[in-house]
């Protein structure tokens, strides 16, 4: 039973990308170098398209957490990442505009260490717990990676949302504990692109060994909860046996250790506590008790019941929806040229400055970001981008256009094309018009298309992209694309 | 009530340079060889021209802004020139301020010239250039064949037809232009093609592939225009006169309003009907003996027969095979190669077709000349993306008929 009072997760959603690496893949290009790697070679992880970073999948994230709920009740808004494409510029605030959330949220970015989401998280409920909220609370990490480490073949890309607060919520806060120590396992310095890490063996003895188990100890003195109680036990580490190591000494039965998602997804840097969390919740019965432990200079503890809420959840993605729209990719030198780790010849095409004019993008914000089309209040004609004057040619009325949202709105392909003159970093670079369900149309570009999913009638959906990066000046701009919602409306000839 | 250009204006000369890759010559060297050809054609002396028009699209990758290059270039006597600029159509929208300030009475004889020198970007194809600040914000990526080669997917699915027989029209399009552009010296590709040729070649933007698309080369072609007294006081006979000159530009419909299907021009179908009533043709594939369209792309070429009301709506392929526009057919369609061997320097495209319009009806077009000399040519101009563009088109003809 919830109570109108009860604090704790009222909603969850989760992004993983579509494309898995296979190991297998990075193992055999590299065991040259380092044999030792074929033994990390099982399954695949998850890497981000050309056009993705943390905050492209925090956004998608969010938009599978706030399926199916009113987002003019958000009040704040708290993005969790140690990867964020920008070092001063409110990441959470491309993500507040890309969401078309009201300017009044406020909006925080959460950073440095692995367990920035998980203190974030605890924050949040202290929040809800003193009448603020609800909170939006999203982890999303995409690391970057030295070709050949251990990290490559651990780590995966992906992003999960909690929207935090008082209500009906499908898991309750309990409690929870925190120990800071500064145990550096590894570290990245300002400036340096990649993690330096220590050795496996002094991180698990320790580091996990030790810290894990003094915080679930103050856990356990804080609430009637015993850990035999249980029912899920929810801690990231790419180590073996550790996590089941950890609940067997605390006492928690084997069973209750879930699968840190390695063989299909990877390690999800500061995304994967809430990561695991979705995937939990997506499992858990009603009053089934669920321990979630992010760790990172100390760790966090959380403690939340199921309630028998979660069936009344709007459908969602989440982990296991986005887990199944999965694309294999056996190519190791088309990732390591998505990551920029290999110099690949791109051709003269792709020579083109790519400045952003900032006051223009401002300007154009609830366009660009929030692909914000107009209304004709006239004749009610749809239309994108939103203009002075109605397109309809039996109207063309001046001033009518009011703000009408077009990210969540299916569309069917028109025309499309494969192009292989236009630059892309992922040749043949799919485009075409995409005509959307209640009006408007847009000629744009695609994204997780290929010639298997793209046809005239196909169903896409709209997706948050990184249009072009700014090499010369490190500016990342976002826009719309389409992608792929289903299967190919006709046989392809 | 407007009653159109019909036989207010005469052309006095023409000129057009080899088209190609032209490395050893800059913009003004073929500004000039067209011209040289053009001014002795009209017989008349370069000061007694009164105004000028210079057509150029990619300017930036040439001879820079405005109207002072062409001046420059044949150090015209401080006359107006006035540069222009309008996608692909750039070329006749050049003619068209030639031909209507002759036909206003502001000048006597007036010149139209188009350049354009696209070779010197160090790769194939057309130049990468800006759309806008924020067009280039959510435009897609997109390039001249991707966006063209969309047409093929919704004309298939409009008039349900077989990837296969769209694609081998597409095929006889283009082996049909190198028919005609190896009986041209000025051509920039003279070589004849094959079938296997144009099916077999890379794909560049599904489902157009390499020999579906026009080359891109450097070029220049102009016109010297008059009035029909003018021209016969020089001692001109069968004149050749402008029939109708009409431009049809998007306004956003296609673009953004769920009204068009993706499969025409709609701007075509719109000019092209203004065309033909500014001319007085009532049923054009009966009356039109000549037509140079805008073959950028095979695919465009055969939407665009359909557009001109040449071929009936869904058509297209079947006159295409029949070989209804071959130099032979009825109504031969790029008789002089097309864009597909003359390549496409924008700004000279437009003139480098009505060119050869006046060179035909003149029974000047050499190994290429059609028997019966054509009374009444089309050409066409289409710039921009299928989306959204600018439309021109012309009819010349002979001055009276």
């Amino acid at each position: 039973m919830t109570e109108k009072n009860d604090v704790g997760i009222l909603a969850f959603g989760a992004y993983l990308p579509r494309l898995r690496l296979s190991r297998k893949a990075v193992a055999e290009a590299n065991a040259w170098f380092n044999p030792g790697l074929k033994g990390l070679a099982k399954g695949e992880r998850t890497i981000c398209n050309w056009d993705e970073d943390s905050v492209t999948m925090a956004v998608e994230a969010a938009r599978d957490c706030l399926t199916g709920y009113d987002r003019g009740k958000l009040a704040s808004v708290a993005f969790a990442s140690t990867t964020l494409p920008f070092e001063d510029r409110l990441n959470a605030g491309i993500i507040v505009e890309a969401l078309n959330l009201k300017p009044n949220v406020n909006a925080q970015d959460l950073t440095a260490s692995q367990r920035a989401a998980t203190s974030g998280l605890i924050t949040a409920l202290q929040m809800a717990r003193g009448g603020a909220g609800p909170v939006l609370m999203i982890g999303s990490e995409k690391r970057r990676t030295r070709t050949a480490s251990p990290l490559e073949l651990q780590t995966g890309d992906g992003a999960a949302a909690l929207l935090v607060g008082a209500g009906p919520v499908v898991a309750k806060f309990i409690a929870s504990a925190s120990r800071t120590v500064d145990f550096v396992d590894h570290f990245r310095g300002e400036g340096f692109e990649f993690d330096y890490t220590w050795e496996e063996r002094w991180i698990r003895d320790e580091g996990y060994n030790k810290i894990v188990p003094a915080a679930l100890a103050d856990l356990f003195k804080s609430t009637d909860v015993k850990p035999a109680d249980i029912a899920h036990f929810a801690m990231p580490c790419v180590l073996a046996r550790v996590a089941a190591g950890i609940a067997k000494k605390a006492g928690m039965p084997d069973a209750v250790v879930r699968d840190n998602l390695h063989t299909v997804c990877g390690e999800t840097g500061a995304a994967h506590p809430l990561v695991m969390l979705v995937d939990a919740l997506e499992k858990a019965k009603p009053g089934d008790k669920i321990l979630v432990v992010g760790f990172g200079q100390g760790c966090d503890v959380l403690l939340f019941e199921a309630t028998d809420n979660l069936a009344k959840l709007t459908p969602r993605l989440g982990v296991k929806g986005h887990l199944a729209r999965r694309k294999e990719e056996t190519n190791y030198n088309k990732y390591l040229s998505f990551n920029d780790l290999v110099s690949i010849e791109r051709g003269m095409r792709a020579d083109v400055d790519k400045a952003t004019p900032l006051s223009s993008l401002y300007r154009n914000r609830r366009m660009l970001t929030g692909f914000i089309g107009g209304e004709c209040k006239k004749c009610g004609t749809l239309q994108f981008p939103k203009s002075n004057v109605c397109v309809n040619p039996n109207c063309n009325a001046f001033h009518t256009q009011e703000d009408h949202p077009f990210a969540d709105t299916p569309a069917k392909v028109q025309s499309y094309t494969a192009d292989r003159l236009t630059y892309s970093p992922d040749p043949p670079h799919y485009y075409g018009m995409v005509v959307f369900e209640q009006g408007g149309r847009t000629m744009i570009d695609f994204t997780d298309a290929d010639g298997e999913t793209v046809d005239v009638a196909a169903p896409m959906r709209m997706m948050f992209r990184i249009k072009e990066y700014d090499s010369n000046r490190g500016f990342t701009r976002y826009y719309w694309k389409a992608a792929p919602a289903g299967k190919p409306a006709q046989a392809k000839a | 009530m407007a009653t159109g250009i019909r036989d207010k204006v005469a052309i006095l000369g023409m000129g057009c340079s080899k088209f190609g890759e032209r490395w050893d010559k800059e913009a003004d060297d073929l500004m000039v060889e067209a011209f040289e050809e053009a001014i002795a054609d009209a017989g008349i002396e370069k000061n007694q021209i009164e105004a000028a028009w210079l057509a150029t699209a990619i300017e930036e990758q040439h001879v820079g802004k405005s109207g002072v290059p062409l001046a420059v270039a044949l150090r015209l006597p401080y006359i107006p020139v006035t540069r222009v600029e309008n996608y692909c159509a750039s070329g006749t929208e050049a003619f068209r301020g030639a031909v209507y300030a002759v036909a206003s009475g502001a000048a006597d004889i007036a010149l139209a010239l188009g350049v354009e020198k696209l070779k010197d970007t160090g790769y194939g194809g057309l130049p990468q250039r800006g759309r806008g600040a924020l067009n280039s914000m959510y435009w897609p990526n997109m390039s001249a064949p991707g966006s063209f080669a969309q047409l093929a997917a919704a004309y298939r699915a409009k008039h349900n037809k077989k990837p296969e027989d769209l694609k081998r029209a597409m095929a006889h399009i283009s082996v049909k232009s190198h028919d005609n552009g190896n009986k041209n010296a000025k051509a920039h590709l003279t070589n004849k093609i094959t079938m296997e040729n144009v099916l077999q070649s890379p794909m560049i933007a599904e489902p157009l592939g390499l020999f579906d698309c026009c080359g891109v080369s450097d070029g220049s072609a102009c016109a010297i225009v008059t009035t029909p007294e003018i021209a016969r006081s020089l001692g001109k006979t069968d004149i050749i006169s402008v029939k109708a000159l009409q431009l049809s530009v998007s306004n956003g419909t296609e673009a953004q309003h769920n009204s068009w299907d993706g499969s025409y021009f709609a701007t075509t179908r719109i000019a092209s009907k203004r065309a033909y009533k500014e001319a007085g043709i009532s049923n054009p594939r009966e009356e039109i003996d000549l037509i140079e369209v805008h073959d950028c792309f095979s695919v465009t070429e055969l939407v665009t027969m359909e557009d001109l009301y040449v071929s009936p709506e869904g058509g297209a392929i079947k006159d295409v095979l029949d070989g209804f526009y071959d130099a032979e057919g009825k109504i031969p369609c790029q008789i002089d190669g097309g864009l597909k061997c003359f390549g496409h320097p924008i700004g000279a495209s437009g003139m480098r077709m009505i060119y050869e319009l006046y060179l035909q009806m003149q029974g000047k077009a050499g190994p290429r000349q059609r028997k019966e000399l054509p009374r009444y040519g089309l050409t066409h101009n289409l710039g921009g993306f299928p989306h959204q563009n600018v439309c021109s088109i012309s009819v010349i003809g002979k001055y009276g008929a």
